[in-house]
């Protein structure tokens, strides 16, 4: 087993320097890496360009790193819910790469598995396609898309094991498995923290040799956008 | 003329037993609440869930549990999770029957415009671009005309595009028409109180009319 445990949010993001390439892992506010994000905050690097399919709300997740300007470029497939990053992006302060959202997720993956490019036809004929090689396959039309790499990628588990392997819970998964692989170095923060051999090793979503870094979070807010109710 | 209530129970008529069927945010969502309850059917949220329940109780309520609009949400007997990737897979495998989504322009040749409108602000396209370069069966739920009362049915879009020759059908407050394949939209059935002529006003693109047109049957 090699140990990937590290003591804190702090320790995880030390070396993380400004003016690189992070994916952030969450889809709205469900399943964001909160304790990484704080610690980026708290450590100021700016120049940031991340990859998250949103860019949190005004106050929380991304949202946050938005207002104290650490962000250079959002690569996403939906902004919406965001004043301070509708304020940047129309002041032109922010540039912004808006991708569907399944040539997102599919770019972080293929990043992550050794696949430079692949065909998709999301985008054909839209804005998407602009500037991008397209090849017709049985009579149907396709757009070239790359994958996608970071120099760091923050993820977010429930349950994680000192070897780094890592178990999501309901709809937090999303993006967080791909970017585990699609990071240089990973750093997975976990609701809950358990010796190796405590995981059931049929149960693993992410192995562990995807992550290098794993850290026990605390205090998670866990904010809902819609809460909704049946009665 | 249909309200938003109407144009849901409408189309919640074209679904069919074991159906997977992706439903978009707005009209499309409550789609959900008229199914008739003899079907088997499916809804695929494409942030990671097979088979989304009804809105929990206050109880029930999980951060870790929601839909695409970001609403809290529950499971039923047989639920599935997974990534966005293996969620897109999906997609664009074409393992999803239906696709309900919303949209601000049709034009006669079934181009989709719904995620852009260029000077103001820009949310981004989310999963409506995958959904609709690889889905077999599109329908959209929209108003016939814009609040300004310009016809959202075109002989082509103003606005960006969000996908080429994909909606087969489109449910509106006035009328339930087809896209056919050598372009126009085909009026099939009339809102209840509504005219033929009514739509024609309401219809930029090519309309065309065969024969009677029926009334919607709508419960």
């Amino acid at each position: 087993m090699i140990n990937k445990v590290v003591g804190s949010a702090k320790e995880a993001v030390q070396d993380i320097p400004s003016d690189v390439t992070l994916m952030l892992g969450g889809f709205g506010l469900c399943g964001i890496p909160e304790n990484a994000i704080a610690a980026i905050l708290e450590k100021g690097i700016k120049g940031l360009t991340c990859i998250s399919n949103n860019a949190g709300v005004d106050g929380f997740g991304i949202g946050m790193l938005l207002e104290t300007r650490q962000v250079k470029k959002m690569i996403s497939s939906y902004v919406g819910e965001n004043a301070e990053f509708e304020r940047q992006l129309l002041s032109g302060e922010l540039e912004v790469d808006l991708l569907p959202q399944g040539t997102l997720s599919e770019r972080i993956r293929a990043g992550g598995a050794g696949i430079p490019a692949f065909y998709t036809p999301a985008g054909v004929g839209t804005e998407v396609a602009e500037g991008k090689e397209t090849r017709e396959f049985n009579g149907k039309m396709y757009l070239l898309e790359h994958g996608l790499r970071a120099d760091f990628a923050l993820v977010k588990a429930w349950k994680g094991d000192h070897a780094g392997n890592l178990i999501y819970k309901g709809t937090a998964r999303n993006f967080n498995p791909m970017m585990a692989a699609a990071g240089k170095i990973t750093i997975a923060e976990v609701e809950e923290l358990v010796p190796a051999g405590e995981l059931d090793p049929n149960q693993i979503h992410t192995p562990g040799i995807y992550v290098q870094r794993i850290f026990q979070g605390n205090n998670y807010e866990k904010r809902i956008e819609q809460r909704t109710i049946s009665n | 003329m249909l309200d938003k209530i109407g144009i849901a129970k409408r189309i919640a008529q074209e679904i069919e037993d074991g159906m997977y069927i992706n439903l978009g945010i707005g009209i499309p969502t409550l789609v959900a609440n008229y199914i008739p309850a003899h079907l088997n059917i499916v809804l695929q949220s494409e942030n990671g869930l097979l088979g989304i329940g009804p809105f929990p109780t206050e109880q029930e309520v999980d951060a870790d549990l929601i839909n695409a609009g970001k609403q809290t949400v529950s499971m039923l007997p047989g639920s599935s999770l997974f990534s966005s990737a293996e969620s897109f897979a999906m997609i664009r495998g074409g393992h999803v029957d239906l696709t309900i989504l919303g949209a601000m322009e049709v034009s006669e040749n079934g181009d989709i415009a719904n995620w852009k409108i260029p000077g103001k602000m820009v949310k981004g396209m989310g999963g409506a671009m995958d959904l609709v370069a690889s889905a077999e069966n599109i329908i959209v739920a929209m108003q016939h005309t814009s609040r300004s009362g310009d016809s959202k049915l075109l002989e082509k879009c103003t606005l960006p595009i969000t996908g080429l020759r994909c909606v087969k059908k489109i449910v509106t407050n006035l009328a339930v028409l087809d896209v056919v394949p050598t372009g126009g939209f085909k009026l099939l059935e009339r809102a209840p109180g509504v005219s033929v002529d009514q739509i024609k006003q309401a219809t930029a693109g090519k309309l065309l009319i065969e024969g009677d047109i029926p009334e919607m049957k709508i419960a």
